[in-house]
């Protein structure tokens, strides 16, 4: 009698293989609009052409640029000049520390925040100076001098005082670039940072005071509260968060969520630290898969022997 | 009372009070299986071996799983996959074994199909298996609810909101369901006892049902001829194992069945470690947000037929055509006429084309319950629903027309 099993394991897999296809890549390509990277060139924002000096730009940073007026630089020895919640309640957000700036955000983009925060962060469907919608960050009009220089200047000062791009760890991008907004409760990270462990109960209650007076700071400024990223690696996937990040209107059109202008490298380190706290025991599942797999291949050879010495004697 | 005398051994001593021996053959070497059945029938056991792993892993997450609806979420996915050594592991293996275990029920239901195996005294087999069909669905079904992720909300209103009956507006039972106007505390609570108890428990009475229904008319073959066991196992039990036409379940048939285990759980592993995402929905990773609706809302891959069953219809009539294909399967012995019960494929053309037809509407329908249901696709829907109903009111028409081959 003919062996008809090679044939019907066919059949079996085709069938299998084409509801998989069906219901997974080709569904879902259908329901989610497919976004490209585009390796975050930042292809609109301007190039740049001065050369910036470094020390020059300290003055002005420190000076007639005013950032510090809003922002901390720790580094540099400026302390943040208020509490976070009492920043947000003037700014919206708390203006993120700008100790590593230079690092974690792209150069085009720190020229451009600086000249018009509105454009660089993608929220001029929001902020419209034309009819008096002011974006919180004060744009710099100028220090007397060629304004493009100077800003060139400030945005080396940045890079100077930074540590070096591949020092940047994924906590220090992700607190830098997306803390100020959302939290991430499986890795303790409040918008107002690491909740310490409070040994009074009075401290705890304190703190969580301050943490939701912040949050309705920026529920009030965002129009709703940035959701809880703690799982969004699984919930949104690495594609997803990539193209989300890079810029935010091509996914969700109208969406208060700012570009946040970080160099290919820190958006890396940000996936990272999503990857840690959502998908935290991935390399312990591509280790332990792959001595699984290795003991079920020896587990199907011998039963195949062992099926094949069963067998001998019944044909 | 019997008569008892001094034990020999262990295994007689057992003999006399459990009669371990007279057990173990007609369970196992002296329960004969056809030989010329191929790998499909292997299928009960790689069945049998995933609801272990089901049930396994699943006492393993019960350990630290918290049914409340504050806690439900973090405590699986902060607790079982970051804090607890291998839970995560467990969580993969039991999330997609809930899958797999539908994809090795219909290949089994199908392979059903094909051979007739649902004919001549198998009734109660084809019966009880729909039946584990069902409890398996319900379990299935109730253990989505319980991460408390924004499918497991949404999939749990939309269901039970069936409940309502259409313009029956049946509201109350919809109330009695869920034990509260929307799915909350309540409803978490109890579907987390039918998960993690009432249904388990039914589905391994079931599988004993479905075993005993086996028992006594066999398996079917892959030939449809008719076997005399008691001529053929005699011939096997004289020395003649080749001339023989049946062979032991064990070890003979078992050790078949290891071996397609075996490719089986490489293949399942496979999917645990490196292509889990089908089984474990993307946006069931966001927590319940009952003011905040999905922009799809879809269920499991394996509902997703019955489901476009009702989708392109008007309520009423939806519900009344879903309602006939949760149950139109359970009656398949009775509606096919036929008096032949031997392969598809030599059944005539008409029960052959009806056979190939009904797979492949399924899979039609499952892809259009996933996609949205816009434009080309809800006209898919609607003509492979109707399709699908039609094909069943035809069955006894074409069955009956058959020629005894
Ligand atoms: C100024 C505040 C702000 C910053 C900074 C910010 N976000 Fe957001 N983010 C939001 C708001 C507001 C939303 C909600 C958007 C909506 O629903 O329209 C959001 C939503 C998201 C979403 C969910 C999108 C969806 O599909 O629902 C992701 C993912 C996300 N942010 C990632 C990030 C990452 C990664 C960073 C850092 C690189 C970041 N965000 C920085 C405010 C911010
Ligand atoms: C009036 C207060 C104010 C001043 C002055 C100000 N900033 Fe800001 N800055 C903000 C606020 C508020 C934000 C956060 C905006 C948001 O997230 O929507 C911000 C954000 C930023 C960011 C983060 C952008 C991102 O994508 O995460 C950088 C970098 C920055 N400012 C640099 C500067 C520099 C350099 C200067 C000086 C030239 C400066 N800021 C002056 C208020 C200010
Ligand atoms: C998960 C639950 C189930 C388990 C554990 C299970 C197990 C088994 C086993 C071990 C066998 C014998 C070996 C074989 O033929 O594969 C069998 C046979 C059978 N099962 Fe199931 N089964 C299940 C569900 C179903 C369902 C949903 C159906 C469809 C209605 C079904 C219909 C049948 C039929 C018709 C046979 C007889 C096959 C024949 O005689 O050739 N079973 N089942």
């Amino acid at each position: 009698m003919k062996n008809k099993e090679p044939i019907i394991l066919i059949v079996v897999v085709f069938f299998a293989l084409l509801t998989y296809y069906l219901v997974e890549p080709y569904a879902h390509s259908v329901m989610h609009k497919h976004v490209e990277s585009e390796g975050f060139s930042y292809a609109d924002l301007p190039t740049i052409e001065k050369k910036g000096d470094a020390t020059r730009g300290q003055e002005l940073v420190m000076g007639a640029g005013a950032c510090v007026g809003c922002h901390s630089i720790e580094v540099a020895g400026m302390p943040a000049a208020m509490e976070p919640q009492m920043a947000a309640a003037s700014y919206g957000v708390n203006p993120p520390d700008l100790s590593n700036a230079g690092a974690i955000f792209d150069a085009k983009f720190l020229v451009d925040i600086i000249k018009n925060p509105a454009h660089a962060l993608m929220v001029e469907h929001k902020f419209d100076a034309e009819k008096g919608q002011m974006h919180p960050m004060v744009p710099f009009y100028g220090a007397g001098g060629d304004i493009d220089q100077e800003i060139a200047d400030m945005v080396a000062y940045l890079q100077s005082i930074a540590v070096k791009p591949e020092e940047v760890t994924p906590t220090m991008a992700f607190e830098n670039a997306c803390g100020r907004c959302h939290a991430v409760s499986y890795e303790n990270w409040t918008q107002i940072g690491i909740k310490p462990s409070f040994k009074d109960k009075k401290d705890s209650l304190a703190f969580d005071i301050k943490l939701l007076e912040y949050q309705d700071s920026i529920k009030a400024y965002m129009g709703k509260l940035p959701p809880d990223l703690s799982m969004y690696i699984r919930s949104r996937g690495e594609h997803y968060i990539n193209t989300f990040m890079e810029n935010p209107q091509s996914q969700l059109e109208g969406t208060a969520m700012p570009r946040v202008g970080v160099t290919a490298e820190s958006a890396e380190k940000v996936i990272e630290y999503l990857e840690d706290a959502g998908d935290t025991k991935r390399h312990e599942r591509e280790e332990i898969g792959m001595n699984v797999m290795i003991y079920i291949v020896i587990f199907a050879i011998f039963a195949f022997l062992w099926k094949k010495q069963v067998w001998r004697d019944l044909h | 009372m019997a008569h008892f005398t001094k034990a020999t051994s262990v295994k007689d001593w057992l003999n006399q009070r459990l009669a371990i021996e007279k057990v173990e053959k007609v369970m196992a070497s002296e329960y004969w299986i056809p030989k010329n059945i191929n790998f499909l029938w292997a299928m009960g056991m790689i069945l049998v071996v995933t609801f272990v792993l089901l049930l396994v892993s699943g006492i393993f997450l019960l350990m630290y799983y918290v049914p409340t609806v504050d806690e439900a979420f973090d405590s699986v996915n902060y607790t079982i996959m970051r804090e607890v050594d291998f839970g995560w592991l467990w969580r993969h293996v039991h999330g997609v074994a809930a899958s797999v275990v539908f994809l090795i029920i219909y290949i089994h239901m199908f392979t059903g199909i094909y051979y007739g195996s649902y004919k001549k005294g198998r009734e109660m087999i084809w019966i009880s298996g729909m039946l584990l069909f069902v409890a398996f669905s319900a379990e299935a079904f109730s253990g989505y609810m319980l991460p408390w992720g924004q499918m497991s909300y949404w999939a749990g209103m939309v269901i039970t909101n069936l409940f309502s009956g259409g313009s029956l507006h049946a509201n109350f039972l919809v109330e009695w369901i869920r034990g509260d106007y929307v799915p909350a505390q309540a409803f978490l609570g109890r579907f987390f006892m039918l998960h993690v108890l009432l249904i388990p428990v039914a589905i391994m009475g079931l599988i004993g049902l479905h075993f005993a229904a086996l028992r006594i008319p066999h398996v079917n073959n892959q030939d449809g001829g008719e076997i005399d066991f008691d001529v053929e196992s005699k011939k096997y039990l004289d020395g003649d194992k080749a001339g023989s036409k049946v062979m032991r379940f064990a070890n003979d048939f078992m050790s078949k069945d290891m071996m397609v285990v075996g490719i089986f759980l490489i293949f399942f592993f496979y999917l645990v470690f490196y292509n889990y995402g089908f089984a474990m929905d993307a946006v069931n990773f966001d927590p319940a947000d009952g003011l905040k609706t999905p922009t799809h809302i879809y269920p499991e891959w394996y509902f997703l037929w019955s489901y476009e069953i009702l989708r392109p219809f008007n309520i009423d009539l939806g519900l009344v055509l879903f309602g006939f294909a949760q149950v139109i399967f359970v009656f398949l012995p009775f509606i096919d006429r036929s008096p032949n019960s031997i392969p598809a494929n030599r059944r005539g053309t008409a029960f052959k084309v009806w056979f190939w037809l009904m797979l492949s509407n399924m899979i039609v329908l499952t892809a259009m319950g996933k996609l949205p249901p816009e434009g080309m696709f809800s006209a898919i829907g609607l003509v492979s629903a109707i399709l699908f109903i039609v094909q069943w009111l035809a069955l006894p028409i074409i069955t009956s027309m058959e020629k005894k081959v």
